[in-house]
């Protein structure tokens, strides 16, 4: 069988963390309150009410642009989508069809693939309706948050590269700052584009809309390449509709052909005057951009770290910018930071601490003390994760260590004590009888013993050291 | 003006008022009476005055308020039973203005339903009568506000002109009308026909009283992005023409215009000349096809702000719903009058995908054309002067079955709107018949109150 190509283009949602909605002056965070409770009369479209653009909004928009590395627009103008709803109190959507904020850019995937942005647009969200056996409930909390739809270019060629971008997309935005990021909420959602073809001419595309984790979308893709090829293979022909996905099923459905699509009578928005912005705006905000991903990749390459490792912390912009930190304060003491984020922070039972709490001094500060071998590294980590529980910020990783009593004992007198103790008592004289006849693996049981009587305090390699001299 | 004062009571001039209306009920100005919540702000009014309190320009003034208008004052209905019943949780900026200056709201105004009409006959409570002949429309949309004013049962009354429906009826009922520069009075508040020529204006008996409350409801507000900074200025004597030339539209006075009509104009321009002008006769083609571009335009922006009367959250809800295409079709049907479903079905249609192009792409072209052939006189002339409609007021039912003659009644009030100009309807005489007849003059943008100054200087000339 010949190979099939398949093509895929992404749109992604992105809701933007502004303290108000895009056009009124209500709460844009709708996180735990009650349904309605964050609705303006501008949302609620009653009779008179105009939309009055949020300016927060449209610096969010030249960041996440930037960040894309795309062409910022400096005129662009809002239009009008129209169709019916109850989650569309207007009867339209403000949104940009014809001169959206953000132009064409590219975004470079850790792979090296690059994947072009053909634009980005400035809409507002609609609100959300929850239905019941006869009857629906509106919710209009969420009508009217900006939001950023982004559209890729069809360059992305598989499953694994799909989820790749969408992934990559996510960290840009989150270093932009320009949301809260939380999938499950919501914050992004993407709209896969999907076709399959042997030639060079594409294959007609579905879209499977609403994909709100990383993984439903490289199964969605996976499962829609297989079920394209599947219906070519059998002779048909793959209808251009929109499908969406049901992650319990793990398949995508049918739910709106071409021919039912609605037609959206798109008009320029006569209440919101067109966006003109100068280039000394977007070049202020360009240099208040924080470091991004891939200048933090090229840095941490020199830590010669497991790219897992590095990728899960750049997933994690503070963590990504204190070890960069660590990095230029003693590049040395960097690697075992790195490896304390990945290993210890980023499990599963400390994801709720608050990232920010240890700074980059006391960072270093505790990777030099495992270094001078003042700390044992299970020490280390004890203090480590007390660094990210204390109340007092001013405890610093030395007097943290202290209090827990797990500074090492490097002294090397007050060792040879405690070890002439251990080899002289009497539970111990068959292991030292061991060690002395080359039985090297006896010599474990007696460090233990030392180290049970210094309370842990004993530097572990020092004591094995000493107790090989002594009994060689 | 007359003003409430320490010899002159604001309790006095309401009831006077409200007693007048209710003299005059059977013109049907009103869609409903604002009457306790007046007596009590009037009382409010003169005990400050008592008291020697500082009280507004406008202290005790009542007035009619066409009801697009929100206020939480009563309910809005814009005359279409879509809303009624909506008692508004706010009020319109321009409403706020004029009440924190004292002016007194007795009721709201009647007019077409949702200003769509030029006779008040769409009205969804029934039609008002012309203030000189009953037997006639007072013109619209702003029907019953023009009408009050010219009964005296107002001193002024608020209108709204999206392509003439303050200066028509001002025109049908011999009072002032204005339509100022698009984006002079906040928008905020008031319930949207087309909202690119959309604008908020008033009725009343003289270029003075005019000057007052536009210069009160003037200026930016931070609700509607498409205002303006306040360029009203404080002396209507200040603000005089430069060029003293005047251009007479010679597109508007031929073919289709009433004779009577023409004379009127001619005779107001000879007045001009008197009052130290130069008038001449200017050739502007692109006039004629100033309606054909505004109705694509406006049903287009009609058909959109309309979307949101849906049933779902406020006002009219049909019975008898089943599903939620019911929801919105058999509320729509019953909330909307014929006339706002001939817009929505044209606005729609001019929006559609395949004919966007053809229709409102071309339309707004050929507007684009219009503003410059105006920018281009303006450059000649301080002020354009044409009739405001084609003939003075027609009877009940005279046009309603031809919904084309009826848009007729536009093609001189339109092209200012299109172009967002300030145009001033000034009465200038009467036909044969008696009925009044305005002219309109039309200036460049900002420059509405020179455009007061002209026609009353052109109203003392003798």
């Amino acid at each position: 069988m010949e190979e099939y190509k398949t093509t895929i283009g992404i749109e992604c949602h992105v809701q933007l963390n502004t303290k108000t909605k895009l056009f009124s002056a209500v709460d844009n965070d709708a996180v735990d309150k009650e349904p309605n409770a964050c609705v303006s009369p501008i949302d609620y479209a009653l009779p008179g009410m105009l939309p009055v653009l949020n300016k927060a909004a449209i610096e969010k928009c030249v960041r996440a642009g930037l960040a894309m590395n795309c062409k910022i627009n400096l005129v662009s103008r809002f239009d009008r989508k129209h169709y019916y709803y109850p989650d569309l109190p207007k009867g339209y959507q403000i949104t940009q069809m014809y001169q959206p904020i953000i132009g064409a850019g590219v975004i470079h995937l850790p792979d090296g693939s690059d994947v072009h942005i053909e634009h980005a647009h400035l809409e507002e969200d609609a609100g959300k309706l929850t239905h019941f056996s006869t009857y629906s409930l509106v919710d209009l909390n969420r009508a009217g948050t900006p939001l950023i739809e982004i559209v890729s270019m069809p360059d992305i060629h598989s499953a694994a590269q799909a989820r790749a971008y969408c992934e990559e997309l996510h960290r840009l935005m989150m270093y932009a700052g320009v949301t809260n990021g939380d999938l499950y909420q919501g914050n992004m959602r993407f709209d896969i584009n999907v076709s399959v073809s042997k030639t060079d001419k594409l294959g007609t595309r579905t879209e499977t809309k609403n994909l709100n984790s990383f993984r439903s979308i490289e199964r969605a893709v996976e499962y829609e390449v297989k079920r394209q090829i599947d219906v070519l293979e059998k002779g048909g022909k793959v209808k251009q509709e929109t499908r969406g996905w049901n992650d319990t099923t793990g398949k995508t459905t049918s739910q709106r052909s071409k021919e039912e699509a609605q037609d959206y009578r798109y008009m320029p928005e006569p209440d919101v005057p067109p966006v003109v912005l100068e280039q000394s705006y977007v070049d202020k905000v360009e240099a208040s951009m924080p470091m991004m991903p891939n200048e933090y990749r090229s840095k941490f390459g020199l830590l010669n770290l497991d790219k897992s490792e590095s990728e899960a912390i750049l997933n994690y912009p503070v963590l990504a910018e204190r070890l960069n930190e660590v990095c230029d304060k003693n590049i040395s003491l960097a690697p075992r930071v790195a490896h304390w984020f990945s290993g210890v922070l980023l499990s599963e039972e400390n994801q709720d601490k608050n990232f920010a709490l240890a700074t980059a001094d006391e960072l270093a500060e505790l990777s030099e003390m495992v270094e001078k071998k003042e700390l044992s590294s299970t020490g280390a980590k004890a203090v480590l994760m007390e660094m990210y529980d204390r109340k007092n910020t001013a405890k610093t990783p030395h007097t943290l260590a202290k209090e827990m009593n797990l500074l090492q004992e490097n002294d090397e007198g007050a060792l040879e004590a405690i070890i002439d103790e251990v080899l002289q008592a009497p539970e111990c004289a068959k292991a030292a009888d061991d060690v002395r006849n080359g039985e090297m693996k006896a010599i474990g049981f007696l460090v233990g013993q030392v180290m049970k009587k210094s309370k842990g305090k004993a530097n572990p390699a020092t004591v094995n050291e000493l107790i090989k001299k002594k009994l060689s | 003006m007359k003003i409430a004062d320490k010899d002159t009571k604001a309790v006095d001039l309401v009831r006077e008022a409200l007693e007048k209306a209710k003299e005059f009920e059977d013109y049907h100005c009103f869609i409903s009476m604002n009457e306790a919540r007046a007596l009590e702000r009037a009382r409010e009014i003169d005990e400050k005055i008592a008291k020697g309190e500082k009280v507004g320009l406008l202290a005790g003034v009542p007035y009619a308020l066409k009801d697009n208008y929100l206020s939480r004052e009563g309910v809005t209905t814009a005359a279409a039973r879509m809303l009624d019943n909506f008692p508004s949780p706010i009020t319109a900026t321009a409403v706020a203005k004029l009440e924190a200056e004292g002016a007194i709201m007795i009721g709201r105004a009647n007019l077409d339903a949702y200003a769509h009409g030029s006779s008040t006959e769409n009205s969804y409570f029934g039609p008002s009568r012309n203030a000189v002949d009953k037997t006639r429309v007072p013109g619209g949309s702003s029907g019953g506000s023009a009408s009050a004013v010219t009964l005296g049962i107002v001193q002024f009354a608020l209108g709204s002109d999206t392509g003439g429906s303050i200066r028509q009826p001002a025109s049908y009922n011999g009072v002032w009308g204005m339509k100022p520069t698009y984006g002079t009075v906040s928008r905020y508040g008031v319930v949207a026909m087309a909202s690119s020529t959309d604008v908020m204006g008033c009725f009343a008996n003289n270029a003075d009283d005019v000057d007052l409350v536009m210069r009160i409801m003037a200026g930016k507000d931070p609700k509607d992005s498409t205002t303006l900074d306040d360029f009203w200025t404080k002396d209507l004597e200040d603000a005089k023409p430069k060029k003293k030339k005047i251009g007479i539209v010679k597109d508007f006075m031929g073919d289709g215009v009433d004779p009577e009509v023409v004379k009127t104009v001619r005779d107001y321009a000879a007045k001009m000349k008197k009052a130290g002008f130069e008038v001449e006769e200017v050739e502007m083609p692109i006039m004629k096809y100033g309606l054909a571009i505004y109705y694509i335009v406006q049903p287009a922006e009609v058909a959109s702000n309309l979307s949101r009367y849906d049933g779902v959250r406020y006002g009219h809800r049909a019975a008898d719903i089943t599903d939620l295409d019911s929801v919105y079709s058999k509320t729509r049907d019953e909330g909307f009058m014929p006339e706002n479903k001939r817009r929505i079905m044209i606005g729609n249609f001019v929006l559609s995908s395949g004919f966007f192009d053809a229709y409102y792409l071309k339309a707004q072209k050929a507007r684009t054309l219009l503003i410059n052939a105006y920018d281009e006189a303006f450059e000649k002339y301080d002020a354009l002067l044409c009739a405001v409609a084609p003939a003075p007021a027609f009877k009940f039912g005279e046009k309603t079955n031809d919904p084309l003659q009826m848009y007729m009644e536009d093609v001189m009030s339109v092209p200012p709107s299109m172009a967002g100009l300030p145009a001033l309807a000034a009465p200038a005489g009467t036909s044969k018949e008696g009925l009044p007849i305005g002219v309109q003059l039309i200036g460049p943008r900002q420059s509405d109150q020179i455009l007061l100054n002209i026609a009353k200087t052109v109203e003392e000339v003798k």
